[in-house]
């Protein structure tokens, strides 16, 4: 070790990310992270992508993360990169989504004298973040460099953010070993079996029993979602997913009943409401599922699994709380469920389904496609064909959405077999979060098809990250469904506030197919039905990435649709249905 | 469920690691989620002070008071959280100063009554008296109260410190 050179903070810190197995770091330079691009000019086992603002590394970083289970990491500098990074830390937050940000910051003897580019990264991202760091003494940094990964991916994972003062990362450092157990940071992870043996007492009981499965089954890692299937399948019962869970069931078996929730379908939510028994595996019973809490499942005793003891009991009170991680707790479900002689109630059971039939007969994703040529897309029908298509070409589909109306139509309209396909934001609800993130899946999985299901408006909030995809030459597709609204803002706008369509017009747009050019990308635009097949085709053949501009039904509205304030049993329905549901009251439309 | 909506006082004990920005988390997490602090100590609490230990005082209905300790809990630098209004049996004291300003019957009706409380004159002027008190806090509300009408100018109170009773630590 003597006869070493002495290694500087930045050096200490590239060797610190390789030992954390780090392949790729999203990120952009500045003044106080230079001597950190020094480091990685001068090596080459991690990759570095450049993003365009720092927000689409964070994303991107996040989209990485998601797609492959390993943890993201972003490097920026400090002020201004820092503060843009922050809603991408809120996003990962809110989404459970492991993401080391390392921030620049200058150097330690000018921290708090207002100097340039400079900002309080660690009194910001507090509430940003899973845990933050600010490494004052070179001998501090390798050791919080692994533990920050281990936060980071540890318990209910998150962002953690390390504020690196410039002369920390220039001066020479020691490589000191993180302790063998952080000293006191150590979430349960193994099911309380006592727990375990009334859950199964209560689901064997039941009559009318449900499945509620979220992200933590996606986060605990795939041999989660294959146990949640086994389960699932071991009992019969009906099964749904959170938009976070989405792939965590296959959607194509009979016991999934879709998403749940304010724009689920109608047979998961009423199931919801009239089960007897609701079995929650990591979902956190937020307020876009539950609808008005004293009118949630009334009916039902409650089990909650979930790695983040807070989020039990924080909504809904339940019977069985569960502290364990998703994965662990379903294999003691399953063995405590064999092991139990205690049979189902098999004829309640089957009056349950067919409950669950008749509800399910209401179809209520329903749209009516007019396919006379020249005749409107449909938004729904767009993200039907895409998947139809897809999977008919049989390419491994990763998809990701911004936010808003397209959103809620790729959820609904896009089957997920397998967990780590869907990336949207979930939690946060950023606007801007699919091209991002979409590139981050890209360069973790270069060959399989990506595609950001966008709508106009959340699109031009990162474009410029269409840069970043013509560097990196990632063949990213966006797909956007183009109503010349922010759609969703327009629909509350209709359905809330008297049709007063206050700035929610799109006015001004670019011309996608330009823009795509100008990036070095491929633009293609379908504006009525009989296009819609052959731009889809040509953008999945398409080498390069591509915006694809689809005109859709401007007045298009997403339902299903559980008002604010209202009970899941009270759901609007589609044009396509009788009327039926809840009127909005001005209470409910302060709920949000 | 109605027990479930009933306010309760808790007083809720932290040990945490004595390193910066620990006490802004722990009081960031009572404002960002909207919850109450009656009263907030923390000082280091080992000979090496690499652990402190913070002791809130706070009201909310048992729900409430369980999402606090569990939100607690989930911070990387927190090692215990404990309950001790539901654990059991605890002991809390805070100490106060007081200031009161008077002459005449009002002066010798304030050191008369902070002597039934056991207060400790600290600081004395002819006009002025500071008195130290010690205990439990409805105690120290009680004298500042009775102080009101015979000169009370200034209050410096430090917040609740607590133990569990008997053999039990945190």
């Amino acid at each position: 070790m003597s006869a070493e050179a002495p290694q500087s903070g930045a050096e200490i810190l590239l060797r610190a990310l390789k030992e954390q197995g780090v392949e790729v770091i999203f990120g952009y330079p500045g003044g106080a992270v230079l001597p950190i691009y020094d480091a990685i000019f001068n090596q080459n086992s991690i990759r570095h992508v450049l993003v365009r603002q720092e927000g689409g590394a964070v994303h991107a970083a996040e989209g990485y993360a998601r797609s492959t289970g390993k943890v993201g990491v972003v490097l920026v500098t400090s002020g201004p990169g820092a503060t843009n990074a922050v809603t991408g830390l809120c996003d990962a937050l809110m989404d459970s989504i492991p993401i080391v940000c390392l921030t620049g910051q200058v150097p330690t003897h000018l921290i708090g004298n207002d100097a340039f580019q400079e900002a309080d990264t660690t009194g910001i991202t507090r509430p940003a973040t899973k845990h933050n760091y600010l490494v004052k003494r070179p001998e501090d940094l390798a050791r919080v460099v692994h533990e920050a990964f281990y936060v980071a991916r540890s318990g209910r994972p998150g962002p953690v953010v390390i504020d690196l003062p410039k002369d920390i990362v220039i001066n020479p450092a020691p490589y000191n070993e993180p302790a063998a157990q952080h000293k006191s940071y150590r979430p349960r992870t193994e099911p309380d079996l006592g727990q375990i043996a009334k859950a199964v007492a209560i689901l064997k009981q039941a009559k009318r029993p449900m499945i509620y499965a979220g992200g933590g089954v996606i986060n605990s890692g795939p041999e989660a979602s294959a146990l949640l299937t086994k389960f699932a399948r071991a009992t019969g019962f009906p099964i749904t997913n959170t938009l976070m869970g989405l792939g965590a069931y296959p959607a194509s078996d009979p016991q999934f009943l879709g998403m749940l929730g304010m724009h689920g379908t109608y047979e998961a939510n009423l199931a919801m409401h009239g089960c007897d028994a609701l079995l929650a595996v990591g979902a956190r019973f937020d307020d876009r599922v539950t609808g008005r809490l004293n009118a949630f499942s009334q009916g039902s005793r409650k089990i909650h699994i979930d790695i983040d003891g807070s989020s039990i009991n924080k909504n809904v009170p339940v019977e069985v709380p569960i502290v364990a991680d998703a994965g662990k707790a379903l294999a003691a479900l399953i063995a405590a469920w064999d092991a139990d002689d205690a049979k189902v109630d098999a004829p309640a059971l089957a009056a349950w389904w067919r409950q669950i039939d008749t509800w399910r007969e209401k179809d209520s994703l329903k749209f009516t496609q007019d396919m006379t040529p020249g005749a409107v897309i449909k938004p729904q029908y767009a993200v039907q064909r895409l998947y139809e298509i897809a999977r008919a070409r049989g390419q491994e589909v990763y998809i990701t959405t911004e936010v808003g109306q397209h959103q809620m139509w790729a959820a609904q309209h896009f089957k997920f077999e397998q967990p780590n396909r869907w990336m949207t934001s979930g939690g946060l609800g950023t606007m801007g979060y699919g091209l991002p993130a979409a590139m981050g899946v890209q360069i973790a999985h270069p060959d399989a098809l990506v595609v950001d299901i966008a709508g106009e408006a959340s699109i031009l909030m990162n474009i410029q990250e269409m840069g970043t995809l013509s560097q990196y030459k990632l063949p990213v597709k966006v797909f956007i469904l183009n109503n010349e609204y922010m759609g969703m803002v327009r629909q509350w706008q209709e359905l809330l506030h008297g049709g007063r369509y206050s700035e929610s017009y799109s006015a001004a747009l670019p011309d996608f197919v330009k823009l795509a050019d100008a990036f070095h990308a491929t633009g293609m635009r379908a504006t009525s039905i009989e296009q819609l097949d052959d731009v889809i085709n040509a953008m999945l053949d398409c080498p390069t990435a591509v915006i694809a501009d689809i005109a859709v039904d401007q007045k298009e509205n997403c339902f299903p649709m559980i008002p604010s304030g209202a009970a899941h049993n009270e759901m609007i329905l589609g044009p396509e249905h009788e009327s039926s549901g809840a009127i909005i009251t001005d209470a409910g439309m302060a709920l949000v | 469920m109605s027990d479930l909506m009933t306010m309760r006082s808790a007083t809720i004990s932290v040990l945490v690691d004595n390193e910066a920005g620990v006490l802004a988390r722990v009081t960031g997490l009572f404002s960002g989620r909207g919850y109450n602090i009656d009263s907030l100590t923390v000082a280091p609490v080992d000979a090496d002070g690499a652990h402190s230990r913070i002791n809130i005082v706070t009201t909310g209905t048992a729900m409430v008071i369980e999402q606090i300790k569990a939100q607690l809990d989930r911070l990387v630098p927190v090692h215990r959280v404990s309950d001790l209004t539901q654990e059991g049996p605890h002991v809390a004291r805070e100490m106060a100063l007081i200031k009161v300003i008077g002459t005449g019957e009002k002066r010798v009706e304030a050191l008369r009554i902070a002597d039934t409380f056991r207060a400790r004159v600290v600081d004395t002027t002819t006009g002025s008296f500071v008195f130290e008190l010690t205990g439990a806090t409805e105690k120290l509300d009680a004298f500042i109260v009775l102080m009101q009408d015979l000169g009370l100018a200034e209050v410096s109170r430090t917040g609740v410190a607590a133990l569990a009773r008997g053999t039990r630590t945190i």
